[in-house]
């Protein structure tokens, strides 16, 4: 049985060696002029104790039907021997039943991370394993370089993206330059956008103008003193956060050292 | 209807666009025609991909095309581009564009069926040609001739083949691409307006506010053309309504406000709802002094097949046989019962198809008679009928039909139907058409800005090329037919050759082309700017008759695709930018452009190998008496007629067609071309061997502008008036008829069209002249003793019935299957899938599926699944969650890709009015590859 990924594989990766289920190291340093972040397979738990955790055994690699999975090698900027892939040479096709994930014998790739935390905790009730729930990444678009801003009918990632209307959805503007057309505009949504790249990899511009970064790099952070009206469940941040500390005497004193001192007022 | 403020804005940034003068762009970005900077060199052009005609700018360096642009000037786009138009520098330079006429040959250099494809000279090439043709003529007459035209020729192209196949080889075995997507809606205009074309134009999309795209997934087909729309729903967010009429959710639904997912064919059901909510319920809506000044109504035959052979063709295997059947006689369901009990008919009944040869036969009836067969179909039964999603409830399936019945309905609400394959690509396309009509033209929202049905097209010069040049089987320019003895003098006269000269007899449509050669009736054909082999329906059967039997096909092309491969002698045709051209686009404008490079290798312009090929044949080989089956007592001898006109049987088809005195009187060098190239005209630094092995130095005069001022005779004054040639490189096109210097924004409305005072009226006229007049009688047939009814400047109402496709799902294959295109590429992928861009964006066709189907089935996303109809199947992979969304039951797979060639599953039933082939729907099964 050819499958698409096998297909795709033979399509893509012309430059990658499969032999034997293992790897031909020198093709994949060839393959690999590395990207300066490493974007990590799906279920992949936190950076730090994903270096840790990974026991380097290439069987996520292995399990890879689209072999999107690569194995770093010597002066990569990723740990030696740790999975990441390149989402422009190949992305993460999102399967559904996650056979990389499955495939991690050390807990670095966890089927827990695709599962969404229930909302109600008490009842210790998570929802089901989604692959939609992989968070390796999260598509950043360059608006200079995206032609759909310009007005271009482009829109390629888009209808590419595999959560189309979700992950990406268009922005429609009234053109200003033609007053008579529309700009449609991808914006990433980050509360969708699994970091699977296929946006990165069908951009039609020379040097893609949407891309992955990971999500350390690619967010910001509102805070949780602060809920937005306009948006919905931002609430639930509240469950988890710690209260304020009250002050301390020693604030205090502090106050009063600044009362005391009215010398600067004069001089 | 007076225009109100926004209208009155609205139109006056439209003609600000025509006259550049008042355009509203920064003058540093406004592109001057043409200009210099640096050492490139910017022209304007013409998008090579759809039927919107977007206008760009070129820019050439060295001899090469090196960027393009959006040309800010264009009407059309102001601008813009979409992805496609956005790599049209790319399209010519692929690694693997042929450059070399290339001929299967056997050990010793001969032509062999069996041989292996060689380089050989353009000389071997022609000869080999001659050879062939003279061999076919010998034994099947000018018939044994078929020609596959494109609505991507240039018009000059597309006039030089019809005059050489028409004029000069007498017969009209030549069709179109443009069948296969526009011939349903060219009969739907014929027969209610009696001329082709619509009569709006793109600025509805601003003026209206209601854009209801039926059958359209426009904002994929049509990208520029829905940013349009959608800045039209932006700017008046409430009041601009979108409805996406289809058989699965597409993108188009993105900015829909309704959207209605409905069995395939069922459209027609739809339509006759809307009318019968009109009729029955909102009697106050019909505009009846519209009504009864400017329209009458009518009806047809229904028993007309469904455009296949006969079960008795010895080439169908049992399994299509259970469908071919249906061509004979259908025993009629359900739901056909009631659609046709106007005609007496109930389920069960068996109707034999009399009318398959008559299917056009059409009559006057009374507006009673119109409101009685409409009767059936109410909410109820439509909505039963119709409903595409079977998770949608009735009820609410219920609303939406009555919600777009109001839209239709609503006073003072403009309304604008647009359509394309969804329509005419349907065993029942020309009378979708002609509904569409029926509801605008009831309501009188038709032929005003923003109100109109309007029928867009598919491919760059469909309109332009195959329909207004008359690259068909039946048809002339401007609208003229072969069948109509004053339309073959008119041309007769027109291109110089003796009365009688043309065959009355129309030829072979393209479907029939292919079962020509298939039949050994036709032996050698030539096929130019498109890919037969694989954009035909039931392809197994084509590819077989192409290789196995005893025939010589030619093809010209840029790109090796699937036609090249099963063709005997392949020429390497110029594209799009190393040629002179002119195309035409769905709001009738027309557009030319200069060449701007030398073409590749030895590849040469179309132009020049039909008028190479016309040196081949001496009048002697093609005027004498030719047999032509069906026809009695054949052609008749028109040699010494030819004499007495001055012409020697001696004299080459080169002579009298293309290097006559007229044509040498267009001169080159000419003002007009001035520092540009022309490879016909003038030869061009390559010098490539000619036709007859020497240096190729040119024609020595502007073809190209002898073509087209010949050609435009033939529309001055009938209302299909062209500019001059000149005209058109000092404009961004112009829409037609083009009257006293002036385009024609609406036709058949007195306020912008001068034809309608030229008929007498101050308002409307539906001025065609075809089909004025037809008999009359009631919903059965027409009764003679009423004599003829009048029809002049008038259109026609029609009703006509809902009826199933030849072919729907059973236990056995139990989906519908629907075909079509991607925004990404551009039909058969021959120019797109060379782009590398476009290629890594949508390398392969994917089998869009509803996620339950697939579960069902124990498919996961990216399964190689097989596709299989009672015709052939494909391999292609499983999607569930892209762009289109089918409803369960139905898949679409897209037919670009010729590694998924899903055409060897669909089935080559047609409209048997307007032979076009229905893509849309066949029944398949899908299991695990």
């Amino acid at each position: 049985m050819t499958s698409r990924r096998e297909a795709l594989k033979k399509l893509l990766n012309s430059a990658m060696v499969v032999g034997g289920g293992g790897l031909v190291w020198g093709n994949i340093a060839k393959a690999s002029q590395s990207s300066p972040v490493t974007l990590r397979p799906p279920g992949a738990i936190e950076e730090n104790k994903f270096i840790q955790a990974c026991i380097k055994c290439g069987k996520c690699v292995e399990a890879c039907p689209y072999d999107t999975l690569k194995l770093a090698t010597i002066g990569e900027t990723s740990a030696l021997g740790t999975p990441y892939f390149e989402p422009r040479k190949v992305p993460c096709y999102l399967c559904t039943n996650y056979p990389c994930t499955e495939a991690c014998p050390s807990g670095a790739l966890d089927l827990k991370e695709l599962q969404k935390e229930s909302e109600d905790k008490s009842e210790d009730k998570s929802e089901e394993i989604n692959i939609e729930n992989a968070r390796m990444g999260l598509a950043v678009i360059h608006k200079e370089s995206c032609i759909a801003f310009g007005g271009v009918q482009c829109d390629a990632c888009y209808r590419a993206c595999p959560l189309m209307g979700k992950a990406i959805v268009l922005d429609k503007e009234v053109n200003e330059f033609t007053q008579k057309h529309a700009n449609l505009k991808p914006v990433v949504n980050s509360d969708y956008c699994t970091g699977c790249g296929i946006c990165e990899q069908v951009c039609v511009v020379e040097k893609a103008a949407i891309f992955i970064l990971p999500v350390e790099l690619a967010t910001g952070n509102v805070g949780d003193h602060y809920i937005r009206s306009w948006k919905e469940n931002d609430e639930s941040k509240l469950k988890n956060q710690k209260l304020i500390e009250e002050g301390k005497d020693t604030d205090v004193e502090s106050a009063i050292d600044y009362l005391n001192s009215d010398e600067e007022l004069f001089e | 209807m007076s225009l109100n403020r926004r209208d009155f804005i609205k139109r006056s940034a439209a003609i600000a666009a025509i006259s550049a003068a008042g355009i509203t762009i920064p003058k540093k970005l406004t592109a001057s025609l043409p200009s210099s900077e640096g050492n490139w060199k910017w022209d304007k052009a013409v998008c090579r991909f759809c039927g919107t005609g977007c206008g760009i700018m070129v820019a050439t360096k060295n001899d090469r095309i090196v960027a393009v642009k959006g040309d800010p000037l264009a009407p059309v786009n102001r601008g813009l581009n979409c992805i496609k138009g956005y790599f049209n520098a790319k399209i010519m330079y692929g690694e693997d564009r042929l450059k070399k006429p290339l001929l299967r040959v056997d050990a010793n250099g001969n032509f062999s069926k069996q041989g292996k494809f060689k380089p050989v000279s353009w000389k071997r090439a022609f000869d080999e040609m001659e050879l062939q043709i003279k061999k076919t003529l010998k034994e099947l007459g000018p018939t044994g001739l078929g020609i596959f035209s494109s609505g991507q020729h240039t018009i000059m192209e597309g006039y030089a083949v019809s005059k050489l196949m028409k004029a000069g080889f007498r017969s009209h075995n030549i069709d179109p691409n443009a069948r296969h997507c526009m011939a349903s809606a060219v009969v739907g205009f014929i027969q209610t307006f009696g001329i082709d074309e619509p009569a709006g134009n793109y600025d509805d999309i601003e003026l209206t506010d209601t854009i209801i795209s039926w059958g359209a997934n426009m904002a994929e087909m049509h990208p520029i053309l829905w940013s349009r729309a959608t800045e039209n729903k932006l700017s008046n967010k409430e009041r601009v309504k979108v409805v996406n009429m289809s058989t699965y959710t597409n993108r188009t639904s993105d900015l829909a406000d309704l959207e209605i997912i409905f069995k395939p064919n069922t459209d027609l059901a739809i339509w006759n709802y809307i009318a019968h909510e009109i009729v029955y319920n909102h009697s106050e809506a019909i505009d009846w002094d519209f009504v009864n000044k400017y329209t009458d109504f009518a009806t047809g035959v229904v028993d007309i097949g469904y455009g296949m052979r006969t079960p008795d063709h010895p080439k169908f295997s049992e399994k299509e046989k259970e469908t071919v059947k249906h061509e004979v006689a259908k025993t009629l369901s359900e739901d056909e019962g009631t659609a046709l009990s106007y005609l007496g008919y109930k389920a069960g009944d068996t109707m034999e198809m009399k009318n398959r040869k008559s299917a056009v036969k059409h009559w006057k009836i009374s507006y009673d008679d119109f409101k009685k067969a409409l009767k059936a179909y109410d909410l109820d039964f439509v909505a039963k009928v119709s409903k595409g999603d079977p998770e949608e409830s009735i009820e609410d399936f219920k609303k939406k039909l009555k919600q777009l019945a109001d839209l239709y309905i609503e006073q003072g609400r403009k309304v604008v139907s647009y359509w394309t394959m969804g329509f005419n690509q349907h065993t029942r396309g020309s009378w979708a058409n002609e509904q569409a009509y029926m509801v605008h033209l009831l309501l009188g929202k038709q032929s005003k800005p923003g109100s109109g049905a309007f029928s867009l097209t598919g491919q760059p010069s469909a309109c332009g090329t195959a329909r207004e040049v008359g690259t068909f089987s039946h048809r002339l320019p401007a609208d003229l037919v072969v069948k109509n003895p004053k339309h073959r003098e008119i041309s007769e006269k027109i291109w110089k050759v003796p009365a009688g000269t043309i065959n009355p007899k129309p030829g072979s449509h393209l479907m029939k082309i292919h079962r020509d050669i298939e039949d050994g009736k036709i032996k050698f054909a030539w096929i130019n700017v498109c890919n037969p082999y694989q954009n035909s329906a039931n392809a197994n059967h084509w590819l077989k008759a192409a290789r196995q039997m005893d025939n010589f096909i030619v093809c010209s092309d840029g790109y090796p695709g699937i036609s090249a491969k099963v063709s005997d002698l392949i020429l390497p045709s110029a594209m799009i930018f190393e040629k002179w051209g002119a195309y035409g686009n769905a709001e009738r404008r027309t557009q030319h452009w200069k060449q701007q490079v030398t073409p590749v290798g030895d590849a040469m312009p179309d132009t020049w190998q039909f008028v190479e090929l016309a040196k081949r044949f001496k009048l002697r080989d093609v005027w004498g008496a030719q047999p032509i089956p069906g026809l009695e007592g054949g052609l008749p001898d028109v040699l010494s007629q030819a004499q007495e006109m001055g012409y020697n049987p001696n004299d080459t088809l080169y002579d009298v067609l293309f290097a006559n005195k007229e044509a040498k009187s267009f001169a080159w060098p000419d003002p007009v071309g001035q520092d540009t190239l022309n490879t016909e005209a003038a030869s061009d630094k390559r010098k490539v061997l000619g036709s007859d092995d020497k240096p190729f130095e040119g024609y020595g005069f502007f073809i190209q502008k002898y073509i087209w001022e010949e050609y435009r005779k033939f529309g001055l004054g009938n209302g299909h008036d062209l500019a001059d040639f000149d005209t058109y490189h000092s404009v961004r096109g112009l829409k037609w008829p083009i009257v006293n210097g002036k385009e024609t924004l609406w036709r058949f409305n007195a306020k912008y069209d001068p034809y309608v005072k030229k008929a007498g009226s101050n308002d409307f006229a539906f001025y065609g002249k075809a089909l004025n007049k037809i008999g009359q009688g009631d919903l059965k047939n027409i009764n003679p003793s009423l004599g003829k009814a009048d029809f002049t400047n008038k259109a026609k109402i029609f009703f006509r019935p809902y009826m199933e496709p030849p072919e729907s799902p059973n236990k056995e294959y139990p989906l519908w299957m629907c075909t079509g295109r991607v925004l990404e590429h551009w039909h058969s992928g021959t120019m797109t899938m060379r782009v590398p861009e476009l290629y890594r964006a949508v390398p392969e066709a994917l089998c869009y599926m509803n996620p339950k189907d697939a579960a069902d089935y124990g498919f996961i996303e990216g399964d190689l699944i097989w596709v299989e109809s009672r015709r052939g199947k494909v391999k292609c992979h499983v999607e569930t969650r892209g762009r289109n969304r089918p409803p369960k039951g139905l898949i679409y797979v897209p037919w670009f890709d010729e590694k998924v060639f899903i055409n060897k599953v669909c089935l080559d039933a047609t409209c048997p009015m307007s032979k076009e082939t229905d893509f849309k729907k066949c029944a398949v099964k899908i299991f695990k590859a």
